[in-house]
């Protein structure tokens, strides 16, 4: 069936049954792959997406349930937080091998957005649904206080 | 060297590591290399673009683009090896990228294998001369170029950050400007390489920053599940719940009818689904019947598989190691202590489930997934599809993480992306995508192992040891199976058939187990259970004579000064003054060598609560030899240290009446952030060849863990995960 879905600004009606994740509209159909399948059950973040500005595991989320939402993907996200996070992402070179990394910046963009001094315990919170196999944990929360410390200034 | 000159000339000889030859680019190969290399290389200059030899490019753009022989799955072979090329042509690193280069094992070969393809850490250590050699090389013809454009001496030309520069006569010149006269200069020999001391990247703090950071923080670094392609289908396969399963029959009509399902075959491995997307394709799997034919699959559960293990631990096995003698010293008293360590089969679990892409047309085919030993990969594909190797091509792509599991000696991925591949039929582009359960169900484990240790203290001293070890081969039946000697695979007992410790009676055996779990290399392989056998039980021993676990080591390695100094120097780094525990906390120590690099943590740990123990520090001292890019050596030691902490916490495998239990992240527990302990990370100066770091951070975490919990007055877990020790 035709479901009209608004992705990082842009209408699209796309021809899907409505139990398909909002994920693999996302990718096969809408060719934006720059968010990743990762477990298909909302247990590691790879996914996250923004609906209303909030994140989202789109891998369980199905399309017929998005109703009006807008959706933001990795590829959609700008602004200053945005900005901040993805360039203290690379001044850290917080990335290993990089796959779960999309998810682990929605999620940081959306911590920041709520929370503009974060401690150790909001990072926790925020960030503990978005597991990185490389473990590249330390420089996360490194680079999150970072990008918050650009934030203030 | 010109591209079109194919004129052969092997370049001299060259040692690279383990004695190998080192075969430098042979021009006379060009027409075939070209088929790869220049095909991916696309630059905006074209035609006068300097391709002085396998690894280097350089555009009229200044732009020097680097080709990777390893794969980029997160260790940073990308930027280590680029930084190699870089260092010796001496070039601006802002202009420096780096890709996957083509499968071609003439040219591309890992010096340490013979063959294209990455593991047991060695991606810098076999590139290390290599890649130098390709960047002196092409600076050489790029000074040659422009001494002939200026008419001065060659030898008075200086180069910094890419630009060549004549003082006497004020002239200077950008790479770029000499590319198309430098490929017309005759490829020199023997160019002469740096000495370290005037390396201005290699081992520079903040010199060079990854190549793959931005994109990967941005989404647009390119994976092999990313790959679209015209009429491509995407491909799930439903494989057998036990090891062995083979399919009888299966019904495909409802999953035939689910909407944007193309096709249902049947393939050595199972029954695959065709579909338009992801979707589809699962939809369809789920409405799959499939009878299958489990008589000859293993129907063991682990519990029985351990109980089995236990028993062979009692009794003597093949010797892979020893010096005096370990019985007679065990049986002449003193205080005999015995342990004994389980060890679970682990999945890899990288965060990018096993993919391929492949386009068959019939006569040649191109194949794209992120694979770790190109070569086989490369073979399988030919030979399954009938096709010679240089009718297929394949290429590289990043992937999301590895762990050992893309370094398959039965290339089993390869084989099935190509068996989907030829069921459907010449003209398809498939893209077959195992699943998270596809993944932690699948096997190819890090092997189930048993140690039982014996050892004896005789005043103070730790005066016999006597190791018998218990579990899988996966080299037998592999092409790597020349690797067993004398019976004993090596790979079951490194790190455990000789000790860095002066023990004055030893042994080590081993019994190789026939079970029908397909087991694999597993980030640091052997390593991940010996360490924690050995490391547990030398601070054991140690705890019973009442020594310090620094101190008490440190009178052990009289003949491992690398062992000692990487000891030492983390012991400084952590302010060691004992054991503890101090308040709630205590301190915990290991010492691993794996793949040539030294590594010592100390874990500072509480007791925590029902989630297990809380481990809130780590420090670790490396010693790799000559640190190249010091900040990936910290990132792959800060990411070992998570990785092998998750493990020891929290992961296994069971198997029920041989069905895979685990299946996904709820249940295959991963480290998450907030269980990250802090790390600091100290790099022992060395002027030793390097060797790798993706591996050697594993080990020395769970057993540094148990010590501390040891000084805490819990018990050493004798059975990983930790969890589930504790909870026994």
């Amino acid at each position: 069936m035709a479901i009209s879905i608004k992705v990082n600004g842009v209408r699209h009606s796309v021809d899907v049954d409505g139990d398909t994740p909002l994920l693999w509209v996302l990718r096969d159909a809408l060719g934006l792959t720059g968010t990743k399948f990762g477990c298909g059950i909302a247990q590691c973040g790879a996914c996250t997406v923004f609906l209303n500005g909030k994140p989202l595991r789109s891998c369980a989320f199905p399309i017929a349930a998005l109703g009006d939402g807008e959706v933001t993907t990795i590829e959609g996200v700008n602004g200053r937080t945005a900005r901040a996070v993805q360039r203290a992402w690379t001044a850290r070179d917080v990335p290993q091998c990089g796959y779960c990394q999309s998810g682990q910046v929605m999620s940081a963009i959306a911590l920041l957005s709520e929370v503009r001094r974060p401690t150790d315990r909001d990072i926790d919170l925020a960030m503990n649904g978005n597991i990185c196999r490389c473990a590249a944990y330390v420089r996360i929360r490194a680079a999150i206080k970072d990008a918050a410390r650009t934030l203030e200034g | 060297m010109a591209r079109h000159d194919t004129r052969l000339t092997r370049r001299d000889a060259l040692k690279g590591v383990a004695g190998l030859v080192l075969g430098f680019y042979l021009p006379g190969d060009a027409a075939k290399a070209q088929s790869g290399a220049a095909r991916i290389f696309t630059p905006d200059a074209g035609a006068a673009a300097f391709a002085p030899n396998a690894f280097v490019r350089i555009g009229a753009d200044d732009r020097v683009t680097v080709l990777i022989k390893h794969i980029e799955f997160g260790q940073g072979p990308f930027t280590g090896l680029a930084t190699l090329v870089a260092e010796e042509l001496d070039a601006d690193w802002s202009k420096v990228r780096a890709e996957h280069a083509p499968s071609n094992p003439d040219l591309y070969k890992n010096l340490a294998f013979g063959m294209q393809g990455t593991g047991g850490s060695t991606a810098i250590a076999n590139s290390y001369e290599q890649m130098r050699k390709a960047g002196a090389t092409a600076r050489a013809m790029l000074v040659e170029a422009a001494a002939q454009a200026w008419r001065v001496p060659a030898g008075e030309i200086t180069v910094e950050r890419g630009v060549l520069r004549h003082a006497r006569t004020g002239r200077t010149g950008r790479f770029g400007q000499f590319a198309q006269a430098a490929s017309h200069v005759p490829v020199p020999d023997n160019v002469p390489l740096k000495d370290a001391a005037r390396f201005r990247l290699i081992g520079r703090e903040g010199a060079v920053r990854r190549l793959d950071s931005a994109s990967k923080a941005n989404g647009t670094a390119q994976f092999t599940i990313d790959i679209r392609e015209p009429d491509m289908l995407t491909v799930v396969v439903a494989r057998p719940s036990r090891f062995g399963g083979k399919v009888v029959s299966f019904e495909a009509g409802d999953a035939r009818a689910v909407r944007g399902v193309v096709d249902v075959k049947e393939v050595p491995s199972g029954v695959a689904v065709y579909a338009e997307g992801m979707w589809p394709a699962l939809k369809g799997r789920e409405r799959l019947r499939v009878t299958w034919d489990e008589a000859g699959a293993e129907k063991r559960s682990t519990d029985e598989i351990i109980e089995a293990y236990r028993e062979l631990a009692r009794k003597p096995g093949t010797v892979a190691g020893q010096h005096g003698d370990a019985e007679a010293a065990l049986a002449r008293g003193g205080r005999v202590i015995e342990a004994e360590y389980v060890f679970p089969y682990l999945a890899h679990a990288p965060m990018e489930p096993l993919d391929g892409f492949l386009h068959w047309d019939g006569q040649r085919a191109l194949a794209r997934l992120g694979s770790q030993l190109q070569t086989g990969d490369h073979q399988a594909i030919a030979g399954v599809l009938g096709l010679s190797p240089e009718q297929v091509r394949l290429e590289t792509m990043l992937a999301g993480g590895s762990f050992g599991r893309r370094a398959q000696p039965t290339m089993e991925l390869a084989v099935e992306l190509a068996q989907v591949a030829k069921a459907i039929g010449p003209g398809r582009p498939v893209k077959l995508v195992w699943t998270r359960e596809d993944d932690i169900r699948g096997g190819y484990y890090r092997p189930l192992f048993v140690h039982r240790l014996r050892g004896a203290l005789r005043d103070g001293k730790i005066v016999a040891w006597a190791n018998t070890a218990v579990g899988q081969t996966f080299l037998k039946g592999s092409p790597f199976e020349a690797m067993i000697k004398d019976g004993i695979d090596p790979l079951m007992v490194e790190g455990a058939r000789e000790l860095s410790y002066d023990i004055a009676d030893f042994r080590c055996d081993v019994h190789t187990a026939d079970v029908g779990v397909p087991t694999l290399w597993w980030r640091s392989v052997g390593h991940t259970h010996t360490g924690y056998a050995v490391e547990c039980f030398v601070d054991e021993l140690l705890q019973a004579a009442g020594q310090d676990p620094v101190a008490g080591r440190l009178a052990m390695m009289g003949k491992a000064p690398r062992h000692a100094g990487v000891l030492r120097a983390v012991a400084d780094l952590a302010r060691w003054s004992g054991p503890g525990p101090f308040n709630d906390r205590a301190r915990g120590v290991a010492v691993v060598e794996s793949f040539g690099s030294f590594i010592a943590q100390i874990a500072e740990v509480s007791a925590g609560g029902p989630e297990g123990p809380r481990v809130h520090r780590v420090w670790c001292a490396v010693d790799c030899g000559v640190a190249v890019n010091p900040d990936v050596i910290r990132a792959q030691m800060e990411g070992g240290i998570g990785f092998g902490l998750g493990h020891a916490l929290f992961a296994e495998v069971e198997l029920d009446e041989g069905r895979p239990v685990q299946g996904n992240f709820d249940t295959y527990r991963s480290l998450r952030i907030h269980e990250m302990p802090q790390v600091e990370v100290a790099i022992v100066r060395s002027a030793e060849t390097p060797t790798g770091v993706g591996e050697p951070g594993v080990p020395p975490i769970a057993p540094a863990v148990a010590n501390a919990m040891a000084r805490l007055g819990l018990p050493r877990p004798r059975r990983l995960p930790m969890l589930r020790g504790l909870a026994s």
